[in-house]
């Protein structure tokens, strides 16, 4: 029982990353059917921008803003900086290749994902870096021998409320519906006064600061981070977007979820070594008997 | 004139839709293009509300050079586009359809849109909070015309409107685009339904194989001779009528 709990805790927290990520690859399939590849990698580039800023201004900004003050500093210059990363990505790398065809934006998007490791690497190394203990928040409850890291609390909240507020967001608002309208139909969006490229560039700058939000957490969460690190939980995230339904909001945290509570409960009850094992499997098995996945529905093309 | 559309070409890569088309439409009329399948009338129309890009020659509205700008700074001008085959968004409610109609205009004029829209088409009010894609084809006639009246439009298009729609609904919807021109919205119309275009159209052109090949008013389109032969079904009518007299005893 304790080890269920404890593996129920560790997946949500887990899940909570991928789901984070899995919407980036979510949102900009909805609106271009184009799967950026690159989304891992600036999921890693935010891990490296919060690095940077914890280590670089731990004295001045941790001095006067504590270390709360700190970790919004960094959430924030994270988030802003991978949002503008995403945004340059979209400008260079896909927009001038829109035209020419679904394929070839693809390749462009392998491309720009092999560049930003490398970037990444080029600029800050290719040794792993650590996440030291003096920026992350070390509390934790103990409940017997049960144990909730605040880490972990803080993980799970601000993926339920970021998540929440991009849920409301698209479902609920004008500019939401317009950015659906446009998922749906550019051209007759197009002709209700909607400005197909600002609906883009949603996509390109929000996807990935939430994702670099993801970086951070998880540079915390496991103290190290790497230049590969995005290529891994990029492939992971893409595959809990499959799982839960790419193209659709709630699909990529359902399968988000759901993938890092599979890892876990592998983990806890099997072997971690077998948990990959586990997690692709399940991607076989959901693109063989339901390849909409688990929220998607069946999208009936245009004639 | 309102709208000038002057020596116009479109083509898609060696085709070419448009030959060198010029119309106008001015305030407050109704101009019908007719034409076959093929003809050229919704790229026509897709070249107006800048969906497709001119190969030669100019569109005009309102001292305005459409064929620079990009299709939703058309729309905000007014210039409404009802497009073939309803398009209406399937996974969106009625509500969000027609909020979308409006989209960017000031939230008390989409309200008073929104009044307007129900009251033409009581039946959109009941079904507002439903899913667009549930509604019946002439429900959706109706939720794409009405999204269509939610930024006021200075200027129409449409497409086919009758499309696959049953004769009762045809009706009903010629009588619905009579009374939004009558409120002074000029209208360009493109039909496959000459008879019923031509019924309720001031000007009419039609349109062959990419060229306007005849031009005049509505009324002396519909008396002309060849229109009557391929566009009024003159010829089977006439057949038919022969065929019954020589039956008679």
């Amino acid at each position: 029982m304790l080890t269920f709990l404890q593996q129920l805790l560790n997946g949500l927290t887990i899940g909570s990353f991928y789901a984070f990520v899995a919407l980036g690859y979510s949102l900009v399939y909805a609106i271009l059917k184009l799967i950026n590849f690159a989304h891992g990698d600036l999921f890693g580039l935010g891990a490296y921008i919060g690095y940077t800023v914890f280590v670089y201004a731990f004295g001045v900004v941790g001095t006067v803003l504590g270390l709360w003050g700190l970790l919004a500093a960094g959430f924030v210059a994270a988030a802003l900086g991978t949002a503008a990363a995403g945004l340059i990505i979209e400008r260079v790398a896909y927009r001038p290749i829109y035209p020419i065809g679904r394929l070839p934006a693809v390749v462009s998007a392998l491309g720009m994902a092999i560049f930003l490791s490398n970037f990444i690497m080029a600029v800050w190394g290719p040794r792993y870096l650590a996440y030291q203990e003096h920026f992350i928040p070390t509390g934790f409850w103990q409940i017997g021998e049960f144990r909730i890291r605040v880490l972990q609390v803080l993980i799970l909240l601000s993926s339920l409320v970021l998540l929440g507020i991009l849920y409301l967001v698209v479902e609920k608002t004008t500019f939401g519906a317009a950015v659906r309208a446009v998922a749906l139909d550019r051209e007759t969006a197009a002709l209700m006064g909607i400005d197909f490229l600002k609906v883009i560039r949603f996509a390109f700058a929000v996807g990935p600061a939430l994702g670099a939000i993801a970086g951070v957490f998880v540079g915390m969460y496991y103290r190290q981070i790497n230049f590969t690190m995005g290529w891994v939980y990029g492939l992971k995230a893409f595959t809990a977007t499959i799982l839960g339904g790419i193209g659709n909001i709630p699909g990529a945290m359902v399968g988000g979820v759901l993938l890092g509570l599979l890892e876990a409960l592998t983990a806890g009850y099997i072997s971690a070594a077998w948990k990959d094992v586990f997690v692709f499997a399940a991607l076989m098995l959901m693109l063989i008997f339901r390849p909409t996945g688990l929220l998607g529905e069946k999208v009936a093309e245009k004639v | 004139m309102l709208l000038q559309v002057e020596n116009v070409s479109v083509a898609y890569g060696a085709v070419e839709a448009l030959k060198a088309v010029s119309l106008s439409v001015s305030g407050g009329e109704i101009v019908a293009v007719l034409g076959a399948n093929g003809a050229g009338k919704t790229t026509l129309l897709k070249a107006i509300s800048g969906l497709v890009p001119l190969k030669s020659g100019a569109i005009v509205y309102d001292g305005k050079k459409l064929h620079e700008l990009p299709p939703h700074l058309i729309a905000r001008m007014g210039v409404v586009h009802i497009p073939e085959g309803r398009r209406v968004f399937a996974t969106l409610t009625v509500e969000e359809n027609l909020n979308l109609g409006g989209y960017g205009c000031p939230k008390e004029e989409v309200k008073r849109a929104k009044e307007w829209v129900f009251q033409l088409f009581p039946v959109l009010k009941e079904r507002r909070r439903q899913l667009a894609g549930t509604l019946s084809g002439g429900e959706q006639q109706m939720l794409a015309i009405g999204r269509g009246l939610m930024r006021s439009p200075r200027l129409m298009l449409l497409d086919e409107p009758s499309l696959g729609l049953a004769p009762l609904l045809v009706d009903q919807v010629f009588a619905t685009i009579v009374e939004i021109n009558k409120k002074g919205v000029p209208i360009l119309i493109v039909e496959q339904n000459a008879r019923k275009a031509l019924n309720i159209a001031d000007q009419a052109h039609v349109l062959e194989v990419g060229r306007i090949v005849l031009s005049g008013p509505a009324r002396e389109i519909a008396a002309d001779e060849r229109v009557r032969q391929a566009y009024l079904g003159g010829a089977t009518y006439e057949r038919r009528l022969r065929a019954k007299e020589s039956r008679a005893p």
